[in-house]
């Protein structure tokens, strides 16, 4: 027994009783028991669809076809010229789909990546040092927390309205209000995953191996990060993904209203902007954009419903 | 239970000040209510400035929030510009219930402005929560019944869809089956504007005739994810021991269910219900927009972008004690309801 620990494999075969499979990572382990959910593989595969139809459509389409307004064909059913019809001012929608599409997902991942540093941040604060830090950064979270979270976008988008310019990066202009939305949705949807980080790091703190590494000199960032982190991985993935799924629904509620993204940038929730008033005469117009955002939120809650699945805790079997 | 409540009350006044100071800084960059006020021309400039002095805008932030809480009746306000503060102002502050007076509809207090949309938003909404909560029990239950059933398969499929989508998705998808293409059909069809027909007058029945798709549109969300949580605790509930004895006692099915079951895995969905008021007000501010329902949303949409600060703050204040009242409601109600908690 511990002389196996010290021969080569080859020197001496291990008696039978002794043979163990290596431990399963973390990453294994998951994707073993992801894999059984076939409502979450094919969440993940109509995901990539959409993300190679709205990145890979713009090989295809040009964004300033997208953009190009042509009032002679304005509200044209979909025809074999314009797949998806044409919108109220004769830009064709499936062109706009596919730009919105990017500006859509684009908006809703990076929004998680902002609302995920803040809310570990916060959380890991708020866990780790305890005390009177811990109180106020719980009194500040359950502020945000308290008021829904549309009337804060809402207000936030009037407030940086006009403010922020416009950005150009890779040849393409952006709307600044592309910027302000990621940044509002981002400030406001941390709450959840800082009070679900600061759960975490108080049951972790508690372990004997923080204890150890305390003893050994780490100093508190090295715990933080390097230690209770990473065991708090699960809740936070899952938190994630969904949120990836709000991020995208925030971005069109307030795209609907008005107040989101600035035309001429398409978004999948500005292209519904104004559609009830041709609900009789041009279903085209939210059929096509709103089908895209139910697929993409549909698939992203299947994911995270099987990451959660497969990231208990408390079942242990593959 | 008093002394929890007590300190409830207690954590919630601060909270709600500190709600208070972060809108009034986000409402300061609202857009400028003054352009607007010269009717069609632009404002002159020294109207401007003697607008900006009666309506206490030309004062510091801070000196305007104290002035919006505590009101400006116990100070000096200079009316005729000649830097000398001699009339006294006429406000009494928020703490004493004046929300001051609305930029856009000029002169009419803001508690009036928001008196006079509430109801209709109320109207919408209780039936929906009302809808939401027995539905959901209904087909959460019958689910967990009949489990694996089609039924139920068809169910957790239908409210996983129903879940993911936006609101204003399933308004404007109603509104096409419902109102567009039933007349095209020739069947009898549901109105989708406003919230009565002007021809008839505002009475009972086209009020609830106009209510039928917005109700729908608001619960339709919420019922999809309650139902599915419904069979969940149902089913974590049947599996109990106690359900066994009553069974092995022989009780009948429908006591065991009603009786033992239903209590038990209905509890939690009181606190989801209550803290789901934030969500229904959400929803309500979209739903209205399509629907052009003359509510407390749509008052605050058209208020937000024409910049007028009063009736903005006066609902954000009202909306964010609304949510804070509930939550108290709801954890008193949860420990009112299940004799295991007990708060100190």
């Amino acid at each position: 027994m511990s002389q196996s620990l010290s021969l080569s494999p080859r020197a001496a075969p291990l008696p039978l009783d002794e043979l163990e499979a290596p431990p399963l990572s973390l990453r294994t382990l998951t994707w073993r028991r992801f894999r059984r959910h076939k409502m979450a593989l094919g969440g993940i595969v109509v995901l990539v669809l959409l993300f190679v139809y709205a990145f890979g459509g713009s090989l295809f389409y040009s964004e300033a076809y997208a953009n190009f307004t042509e009032t002679g064909v304005r509200l044209q059913a979909p025809s074999a010229v314009h797949p998806f019809g044409t919108d109220t001012i004769g830009r064709d929608i499936f062109a706009r789909t596919i730009f919105g599409g990017q500006i859509s997902l684009i908006i809703g991942l990076t929004a998680v990546v902002l609302e995920t540093i803040v809310g570990i941040l916060i959380g890991a604060a708020a866990g780790y040092y305890g005390g009177r830090l811990d109180s106020l950064l719980m009194r500040f979270t359950e502020a945000v927390f308290t008021i829904p979270q549309i009337f804060l976008l809402l207000v936030m988008a009037k407030y940086f309205s006009g403010r922020v310019p416009n950005i150009t990066l890779y040849n393409r202009t952006y709307s600044g209000s592309v910027v302000v939305i990621i940044v509002i949705i981002g400030l406001t949807s941390w709450p959840y995953l800082a009070r679900i980080v600061r759960a975490e790091f108080l049951s972790i703190k508690e372990n004997e191996f923080i204890l150890a590494a305390r003893a050994t000199g780490a100093s508190s960032s090295q715990i933080i990060f390097g230690h209770i982190l990473p065991n708090s991985v699960a809740p936070i993935v899952v938190s994630a993904t969904l949120g990836v799924a709000n991020a995208i629904l925030s971005e069109a509620y307030i795209s609907f209203l008005g107040l989101g993204v600035q035309p001429p940038t398409a978004t999948w929730g500005n292209m519904l902007e104004g559609a009830y008033n041709y609900i009789a005469t041009a279903p085209w117009l939210w059929v096509f954009p709103g089908t895209l955002i139910v697929l993409t939120v549909l698939s992203t809650n299947f994911v995270g419903d099987g990451l959660r699945d497969a990231l208990d805790p408390r079942s242990r079997t593959i | 239970m008093i002394r929890y409540i007590t300190r409830r009350i207690l954590q919630a006044i601060p909270l709600l000040f500190i709600i208070s100071v972060v809108f009034f800084v986000l409402l300061r960059n609202m857009g400028d209510p003054l352009a607007t006020m010269g009717g069609r021309s632009m404002t002159r400039a020294s109207d401007r400035e003697r607008l900006a002095r009666q309506l206490g805008l030309d004062k510091p932030i801070l000196l305007q929030y104290v002035y919006w809480l505590i009101g400006n009746d116990w100070a000096k306000v200079d009316l005729d510009g000649d830097g000398v503060a001699e009339s006294s102002g006429t406000r009494q502050g928020v703490l004493r219930g004046d929300f001051g007076t609305s930029l856009v509809n000029r002169g009419v207090p803001v508690v009036q402005v928001i008196w006079d949309r509430l109801p209709n938003t109320l109207i919408l909404m209780v039936p929906s929560e009302i809808l939401i909560i027995l539905l959901s029990l209904i087909v959460g239950v019958y689910s967990a019944l009949r489990q694996y059933s089609l039924l139920d398969n068809a169910v957790t499929t239908l409210s996983f869809v129903g879940y993911s989508m936006p609101i204003f998705f399933i308004a404007l998808l109603s509104m096409y089956i419902f109102a567009v293409n039933f007349k095209r059909w020739g069947l009898p069809y549901l109105p989708t504007v406003g919230m009565f027909d002007p021809q008839v007058g505002k009475t009972f029945s086209q009020v609830a005739l106009h209510m039928v798709l917005p109700v729908f549109s608001l619960s339709f969300i919420s019922l999809a994810g309650y139902s599915r949580y419904i069979r969940g605790t149902m089913l974590e509930v049947l599996s109990q021991d106690y359900i066994r004895t009553a069974k092995a006692k022989g009780l009948p099915r429908r006591d065991i269910v009603l009786v033992h079951a239903l209590k038990n895995a209905s509890l939690p969905i009181v606190t989801v219900v209550g803290l789901d008021l934030p969500t229904l007000l959400a929803g309500a501010i979209v739903t209205e927009r399509i629907f052009a329902w003359p509510g407390m949303g749509r008052l605050f949409l058209d208020h937000l972008s024409r910049g007028d600060a009063p009736v903005v703050m006066g609902i954000l204040m009202m909306v964010s004690f609304a949510v804070v009242a509930f939550q108290l409601i709801t954890d008193v109600t949860y420990a009112w309801l299940d004799p295991r908690i007990r708060y100190e």
